[in-house]
């Protein structure tokens, strides 16, 4: 049975569950970061001990390892430059033919990089925390990538740290094309708890005309994600809702298990 | 000492949570992270006062949360339930033994997320679910339930190397001691 101290200290839990529950959104939000910093010092040390791991690593590694390393690195270098030229080439082609047309000049990709730091403890959820921040100028709604593919948006932001919600979460749809003749629009939803190589393509037209190996790309409507950023391949189409509707599963070009390091893109 | 076993709980409590942010390697293995929270509630509730259980539900509570896209102070509840309800029966529960600390950390451990999804969904939010949760809960379930008798091995350990034992009764009694003369 339950005595004084009992009800005493189960009232005193609940009605603070319920204060905090029920905070304006700003000030829980606030009251998110400040408790999440306390983790700041560990951070600081698992950061230090994966740097010592990653020193001790390159005493080891060979002299001739490291040259065929830079031989490699060499020539990817020579093979990358030679494609910006041709592709410094085609914008430039592109800007003029715009121009021509009349229509507004695209503007080219600000990115910056960031590191994973912690990953979602939560099973239900699919986010993850860099280590960019407000002092960095990142602010809700900025679309993040990899250079596989788009791997979600940025939820929250605090001075040193911001929350990345990745595709597949429930909070994270994007409006998506599909390189066909048809230029099917649809929409990226939620994945299964359990896939986080593939994700739901909805909201497609009984007729879309999906095929697999399609490329799916972000189709710029929605006012957060810039147009043409790959997001994956077409694995497989079926009709839904009594053929009312098709619905496509889309394996994701970017690893969302492995991410590591991620691109913040600025408009 | 028992200031010291709170804070060996919550010193726990964060490091815990901290872990399962921070490494995803059972995540990458098994498709599901597993939650440390529950199986070190069924150690305090059985081991620690209510006051300790009302700490480790609130703190660890708020830093699952703080880290994690959960609604702040969603975990605080499930795990206060689970604490107390344990807590007022531990009379009747055999805490030394490792059965009872793997049945109850498989209990508590598939019951602290159930009870933070009926939450949330409670509250309208849209967590990811599907059939592949089913799985997620077997590895939550059987996770929690390894883990809460290493908790118990680990507390006891560190118990015995850094808390006073009381000092047993010695044989010794003045009044029976035979003092002996010069000769």
């Amino acid at each position: 049975m339950l005595k004084r101290p009992h009800y005493i200290a189960l009232g005193l839990v609940v009605l603070l569950t319920l204060v905090i529950l029920n905070l304006p959104s700003q000030t829980s939000a606030r009251f998110k970061l400040g408790i999440g910093s306390l983790f700041l010092p560990l951070f600081g040390l698992a950061g230090s001990s994966q740097q010592l791991a990653g020193t001790m690593g390159d005493t080891v590694v060979s002299r001739r390892e490291l040259l065929r390393l830079n031989d490699e690195l060499r020539r990817e270098n020579q093979q990358l430059r030679l494609q910006a030229m041709q592709a410094q080439e085609t914008a430039s082609e592109n800007a003029r033919l715009r121009q021509l047309v009349g229509w507004q000049r695209q503007t080219s990709w600000k990115l910056k990089l960031a590191k994973v730091v912690l990953r979602e403890p939560a099973n239900w959820w699919r986010t993850v925390q860099i280590d960019l921040g407000s002092r960095d100028g990142l602010r809700v709604n900025l679309p993040v990538l990899t250079t596989d593919g788009l791997v979600g948006r940025i939820s929250s932001v605090s001075l040193t740290r911001s929350q990345v919600v990745l595709l597949g979460d429930p909070n994270c749809k994007v409006s998506a094309r599909v390189e066909n003749e048809a230029h099917d629009t649809g929409v990226i939803g939620a994945s299964g708890p359990l896939d986080t190589e593939f994700v739901g393509l909805g909201y497609l037209s009984r007729n879309a005309n999906l095929k697999p190996a399609q490329n799916v790309v972000t189709s710029g409507e929605g006012g957060i994600f810039p147009p043409g950023i790959p997001i994956g391949k077409v694995v497989d189409v079926q009709a839904v809702d009594f053929g009312l509707r098709t619905q496509a599963r889309v394996r994701l070009a970017a690893n969302l298990n492995a991410l590591e390091e991620v691109w913040v893109m600025f408009p | 000492m028992n200031w010291l076993n709170t804070a060996f709980v919550l010193g726990a409590a964060f490091l815990a949570v901290f872990w399962e942010a921070s490494f995803s390697g059972v995540r990458h293995l098994v498709g599901a992270q597993v939650d440390l929270l529950p199986p070190l509630m069924v150690y305090a509730a059985l081991c620690t006062g209510l006051t300790t259980v009302a700490l480790l539900a609130l703190c660890g509570g708020l830093w699952f949360d703080s880290l994690s896209a959960n609604p702040l102070g969603v975990t605080v509840f499930p795990l206060f339930a689970i604490g107390l309800a344990i807590y007022l029966k531990r009379d009747l529960i055999l805490r030394d033994q490792t059965f009872a600390q793997l049945v109850l950390g498989m209990g508590a451990s598939a019951a602290a997320p159930a009870l933070t999804l009926l939450l949330l969904l409670t509250m309208g939010h849209t967590p990811l679910l599907g059939w592949g949760t089913l799985w997620q809960f077997v590895v939550l379930t059987v996770g929690g339930a390894i883990a809460t008798p290493i908790c118990f091995e680990l507390f006891g350990w560190l118990e015995r190397v850094l808390v006073h034992r009381p000092a047993t009764e010695s044989s010794f009694r003045p009044d029976r001691e035979i003092r002996r003369g010069r000769l």
